[in-house]
């Protein structure tokens, strides 16, 4: 096992130089292709280009600058561990703003995911003990819509119901807890945490409904009954604890996949998060921003692949690796 | 006369279905008696699997349209509540089933799943839960019972997990224990093995014994009395003598004369039964059997035959006279095979 997953973490880092190797050739090669004209700011002379570009360490090779950025993350920069550089737009480092924004995406990755699984499992759950009733297809309708419905749709419509017509919460904008205490950050989170919720919860709904059912139709459910056990232990003991796994791996990725990619959410509730940071990087050609947004999130992606191939090991006994 | 632990009455198990009405079982009336160890005989699609899971209460009437008796220590199974027919599954009617890899929870240990069973009857701690595990597999011939209960069914193999199933039906020590097919998902060697376990269990545990399955070579040896079952109903009963050396019905001898013998030279071709198994939505008219009965005449077709005894406890459902049988039989079957 332990063989296995110092292979896998060796292939981590494999994927991570070549995400942002392809990254950081992307950068120079889509326009802006001149950054130091752009941060020089109005009207700029020769020298102020040339002076930026200096600063900028642009004016080495892509190959070299490259380089150095693999260097810097693994040993540091003048700024500290990891080396996360600093910004073209604001001329200050990186990593504090990284490590801000990485907090405010992971509340609402997380808050999310709390809700996603107390609403989409119960549902999933009751369904599959109920297929084809009344309820069933309720559920499963609002699946249907939960997954259909895009973010930047559903968002508006809720802040204009709930906010604009409404009143009863508060409008867009991140008020962390320190500074607003706990009721003005939760009333806050709440519409974003259940727009983003929503299509999660929905196929998690299907998902479990979908495992539950086969696993209910396994021999071991008719042996578990043969015995005599309750049919709720029936149920929650063999029937569920079959069906989760699969649940708990995904669950895994999607968390890993919402560290950098919740920035529909985070834009139009206005969180200062990584995923809308990535954005505004873009447009902005901030390089060793996007740089570090895209280590970030492929960093949590590759590791959550890792983690939950291990886990999987430890809920399902007849896995082993080697 | 003892009175029997089980007997079943008329019983019908019929499944509505898009395509008709499946009539798994069609009126099926048996006994069994304390102590002996009876042999349920047939094809698949006979009946013999779904009338037994009705008896355990593993079909219900959410399932299916159920009619008939089934008297187990004075109660009518059908008609009592589920909470207390949970509490007589597992207890004192067990059933173990054909695979025991798909049969045995892949995520828990053997010893646990053991254990749950008798917890689930009994209020004991886990661990005398567990003691009580461990010692049913050391009595199923299990080595090393302390260790093997705290692995995983893959773990196993084929024959120790079905060991293991049984160690589980036993546990509780129950007046039934029903196997259905219980060697059919082994090897050859291993299956002898497992049905003397079962035999020896049954005298130690003082139990009865119905051991379902399609193979006759199974039953040979280990059962008192066989019922042949075909497309849901019994088509003839008996000791296993009377079914080996003296079989009373055209389908008995379909099944005994389409066994191939090991020991004998193959001068001919095999004399499978000819025809196709019944459609249990559109059931022959009369006797089941007769679209495929090599003796078949008129009265087949219109009357259903009763199972009526024709030397003490041997009977046969067959409209044919009883001399005739036994000429054909001599003649005909007994040449052949």
């Amino acid at each position: 096992m332990i063989r296995y997953i110092i292979r896998r973490l060796l292939w981590v880092c494999v994927t991570l130089l070549l995400i942002t190797f392809l990254t950081y050739m992307i950068f120079f090669v889509m326009p802006p292709t001149r950054p130091e004209v752009n941060f020089a700011g109005k009207q700029p002379t020769p020298e102020l280009i040339a002076e930026v570009k200096k600063q900028f360490g642009l004016d080495k090779p892509v190959i070299y600058q490259y380089g150095l950025f693999v260097k810097r993350i693994f040993l540091g920069d003048e700024y500290g561990w990891p080396g996360l550089g600093f910004s073209f737009t604001s001329r200050s480092e990186l990593k504090p703003i990284i490590y801000e924004r990485f907090l405010v995406t992971l509340q609402l990755a997380l808050g999310a995911a709390i809700l996603w699984l107390m609403v989409g499992i119960p549902i999933g759950i009751l369904s599959a003990l109920r297929p084809r009733s009344v309820f069933d297809r309720a559920a499963m309708g609002f699946a249907l819509f939960g997954v259909s419905t895009p973010v930047f749709f559903l968002g508006p419509v809720l802040l204009y119901i709930f906010w604009f017509n409404l009143g009863w919460l508060p409008g867009t904008g991140f008020y962390p807890i320190g500074k607003y205490g706990l009721s003005e950050w939760f009333l806050h989170m709440i519409m974003p945490w259940s727009v983003l919720a929503l299509a999660f919860a929905a196929f998690y709904a299907r998902m479990t409904r979908g495992n539950l059912i086969e696993a209910m139709g396994e021999d071991y459910i008719r042996t578990a009954r043969a015995k005599g056990l309750s049919e709720r232990r029936v149920v929650m003991k063999h029937g569920l604890r079959a069906s989760l796994t699969p649940i708990v791996t995904i669950l895994g990725l999607d968390l890993g996949g919402l560290i950098g990619g919740a920035l529909i959410t985070e834009t139009v509730f206005n969180l200062p998060g990584l995923g809308s940071y990535a954005v505004k990087s873009v447009f902005s050609g901030d390089l060793y921003a996007i740089l570090d947004v895209t280590i970030i999130a492929s960093f949590f992606i590759t590791f959550a692949n890792l983690l939950v191939d291990i886990i999987y090991a430890f809920l399902d006994p007849r896995v082993r690796y080697t | 006369m003892a009175e029997p632990l089980l007997e079943v009455r008329n019983l019908k198990v019929h499944f509505p279905t898009d395509d008709g009405l499946v009539k798994a079982v069609d009126g099926l009336t048996f006994q069994v008696m304390p102590g002996e160890t009876l042999g349920v005989v047939g094809e698949s699609g006979s009946g013999k699997s779904v009338s037994f899971l009705t008896v355990m209460g593993l079909i219900t009437r959410k399932q299916a349209i159920i009619e008939g008796e089934v008297i187990f220590q004075g109660q009518d199974l059908l008609q009592i509540p589920t909470d207390e027919m949970r509490h007589i599954r597992g207890a004192k009617i067990s059933m173990i089933f054909q695979d025991p890899m798909t049969s045995l929870h892949p995520f828990y240990k053997v010893g646990v799943q053991i254990s749950e069973a008798i917890r689930a009857h009994q209020k004991i701690s886990k661990k005398e839960a567990r003691d009580q595990a461990v010692e049913m597999l050391r009595r199923v011939g299990i080595s090393k019972p302390d260790e093997r209960a705290d692995q995983y069914p893959h773990e196993f193999s084929g024959g120790m997990r079905q060991r293991a199933m049984i160690a589980m039906a036993l546990s509780l020590n129950p007046d039934l224990l029903i196997a259905d097919e219980p060697t059919t998902a082994l090897d050859v060697t291993v299956q002898a093995q497992i049905l003397d376990i079962i035999d020896r269990l049954r005298e130690e545990f003082n139990a009865s014994v119905v051991i379902i399955t399609h193979d006759l070579g199974v039953v040979a040896e280990h059962c008192d009395h066989l019922q042949v079952m075909y497309a849901g109903k019994i088509v003839e009963y008996g000791t296993a003598d009377d079914i080996y050396y003296r079989p009373h019905h055209p389908y008995a001898w379909g099944l005994l004369g389409s066994i191939t013998r090991v020991d004998e030279e193959h001068k001919e071709r095999l004399h499978p039964i000819q025809g196709l198994p019944p459609s249990l939505i559109f059931v022959p008219p009369g006797c089941a059997f007769n679209p495929r009965c090599p003796y078949v005449f008129d009265k087949c077709r219109v009357d259903v035959p009763e199972l009526l005894p024709s030397d003490g406890h041997h009977a046969a459902a067959c409209h044919l006279p009883l001399a005739d049988k036994e000429r054909i039989f001599a003649e005909e079957v007994a040449a052949r095979s």
